[in-house]
């Protein structure tokens, strides 16, 4: 195969994982709604009880709706990583996966490009919600706008690879209100999206320390720092990592020869 | 024009083996699908027909055996395995709310076709399963007769040499499954496509037809319908299978 087999490929799966958004409008909507509840509801209350101080990348006391959204961010990232897995499952019981897989292009190449469709899908969703969420008085400078963009890349891809990795173990589609309870709730409570970890260091030492290994974490303090045209290294670095560590257990999980579907299909 | 030895089979499965943990689903599976012919899977639920062809797609490796598709090796050369082969799975692989030619585009590009090439291919294909008018409706419209259809125009997109169907006349009306058999019965007399076509259904099977019937995981017969009859000394093959399956019964307690 050429190169531009591959990238007709790629851009192919993409091309249909942005036709399958555009044509499930629920799913816009939810994706839609589900931050701006967080925005405009959890932290018009929340901002009375919390005060956020000054911490980098903020130079000034910001309000809560401020400090929350890179958060929010993340979890649309989150939550379409998941739904991306989730659909994965589906399509193994229908034939969407099989047609996938029975492609002559090498199996990495494909999960990865199935990985980047669901990526684009999902910093539409966030671009969609930042246009909302500016009229709401978050807002930040023009570059920080387009410095989210590699970042969430690659914080995208590093959810996805999770949420690919998950859908090799779940076995049926029945199973999956059980990701919800231990995937994506201990995920975004359990990180610095909602609260900045010294004030989690206050409550609990041990609770702190469980939220500076969470890579949701660093994803969300890499778009973060990114919405302020800055980098936190050690967010970048982190998030690279797990990038690469889910997405090469994904596709050994995914490997006809010692996969794990392979171990749990049935029929 | 490609140079092959004239007995070069379209596909080799070559003692083939596969278990679910202690399950056998398939015993040391070995059987050829000549080329340029219709050859029929036949058996009955749980007989291992799906595994086979989750093998046989790479969905996952045998656990012992090879599988040859017109010379390449399955497990040892999967991309070029797989370039030469299309494939009609049981469960529906199109997105029901995008159209037709949306679909085939996007198939086509999962073998690295694009622009106008794919876009020539789907209409000619639409053209040649009768299905030209509908190219910008939805799947969805469609009936599933003609769904099928459009999944057997998909499966050849990439000019396969060998096309695997998985029970693609299940769900079917009368009129619909006559229609998808004809319609791939034509491919083989016109176009020299092979073609394996896994079934339990004895009526669509026809005298010239190279059978491979499959139970309990086990080759029970491989030939011609009125070799298989002769030999388990029936008169019709589902008489034959009926005594090939009842004597493998009596043979494994």
């Amino acid at each position: 195969m050429s190169t531009g087999a591959y990238w007709i490929c790629l851009k192919g799966i993409v091309w249909r994982e942005a036709l399958r958004f555009v044509h499930q409008r629920e799913r816009f909507i939810s994706a839609l709604v589900r931050p701006l509840l967080w925005l405009f509801v959890f932290a018009a209350g929340f901002r009375q009880v919390l005060g956020v101080s000054i911490i980098p990348p903020y130079e000034t006391y910001i309000p809560y709706e401020v400090y929350i959204a890179p958060g929010l961010m993340a979890m649309i990232q989150l939550f379409n990583g998941m739904q991306s897995s989730l659909t994965m499952v589906y399509d193994r019981e229908t034939g969407g996966m099989r047609t996938l897989l029975v492609s002559p292009f090498p199996r990495g190449f494909l999960l990865s490009a199935k990985l980047m469709a669901g990526t684009f899908v999902s910093i539409l969703q966030v671009y969609a919600f930042l246009v909302v969420a500016w009229f709401w008085e978050v807002e930040a400078p023009w570059y920080g706008y387009l410095a989210i963009l590699p970042a969430m890349l690659l914080t995208g891809m590093m959810l996805g690879a999770l949420g690919m990795l998950i859908s090799s173990l779940v076995k049926r589609l029945e199973n999956f209100a059980g990701v919800m309870n231990f995937v994506i709730f201990p995920m975004f409570f359990a990180s610095s999206a909602l609260y900045p970890l010294w004030k989690m260091r206050e409550a609990s030492p041990l609770l702190y320390q469980i939220c500076a290994l969470n890579p949701f974490t660093h994803a969300t303090e890499l778009i973060r720092f990114a919405f302020y045209g800055k980098l936190d290294l050690l967010a970048l670095g982190v998030v690279a990592g797990c990038t690469l560590l889910f997405l090469a257990a994904a596709i050994l999980a995914y490997d006809p020869a010692r996969g794990l579907i392979a171990r749990r299909a049935g029929g | 024009m490609v140079t092959e030895p004239v007995l070069q089979p379209a596909l080799n499965v070559d003692a083939v083996s596969y278990a679910y943990g202690k399950v056998r689903a398939l015993d040391q599976v070995s059987f050829a699908v000549p080329p340029a012919r219709f050859a029929v899977l036949l058996g009955l639920n749980g007989a291992g027909k799906s595994t086979l062809f989750s093998l046989i797609t790479h969905l996952y490796a045998a656990q012992g055996g090879s599988i040859t598709i017109h010379g390449a090796e399955v497990a040892k050369a999967p991309g070029r395995a797989l370039a030469q082969l299309g494939v009609v799975f049981q469960s529906r692989a199109l997105d029901v709310d995008l159209t037709l030619r949306q679909n085939l585009i996007y198939h086509a590009a999962l073998h690295g076709i694009g622009g106008k090439e794919a876009e020539t291919r789907a209409c000619s294909l639409l053209i040649r399963v009768g299905l030209e008018a509908q190219i910008d409706a939805r799947v969805a419209t469609l009936s599933g007769g003609q769904v099928r259809r459009v999944e057997i125009a998909r499966s050849l997109l990439h000019r396969p040499r060998l096309l695997l169907l998985d029970e693609p006349t299940v769900g079917l009306d009368v009129k619909a499954r006559a229609d998808i058999l004809a319609h791939v019965r034509v491919l083989v007399a016109e176009e020299g496509v092979s073609v394996l076509w896994a079934t339990h259904l004895f009526d669509e099977i026809s005298a010239d037809d190279h059978i491979i019937a499959l139970h309990r995981g086990r080759v029970v017969a491989d030939g011609a319908p009125n070799a298989i009859a002769a030999r388990f000394g029936a008169t019709t093959l589902q008489e034959a299978f009926v005594r090939a399956t009842r004597e493998m019964a009596e043979a494994t307690p």
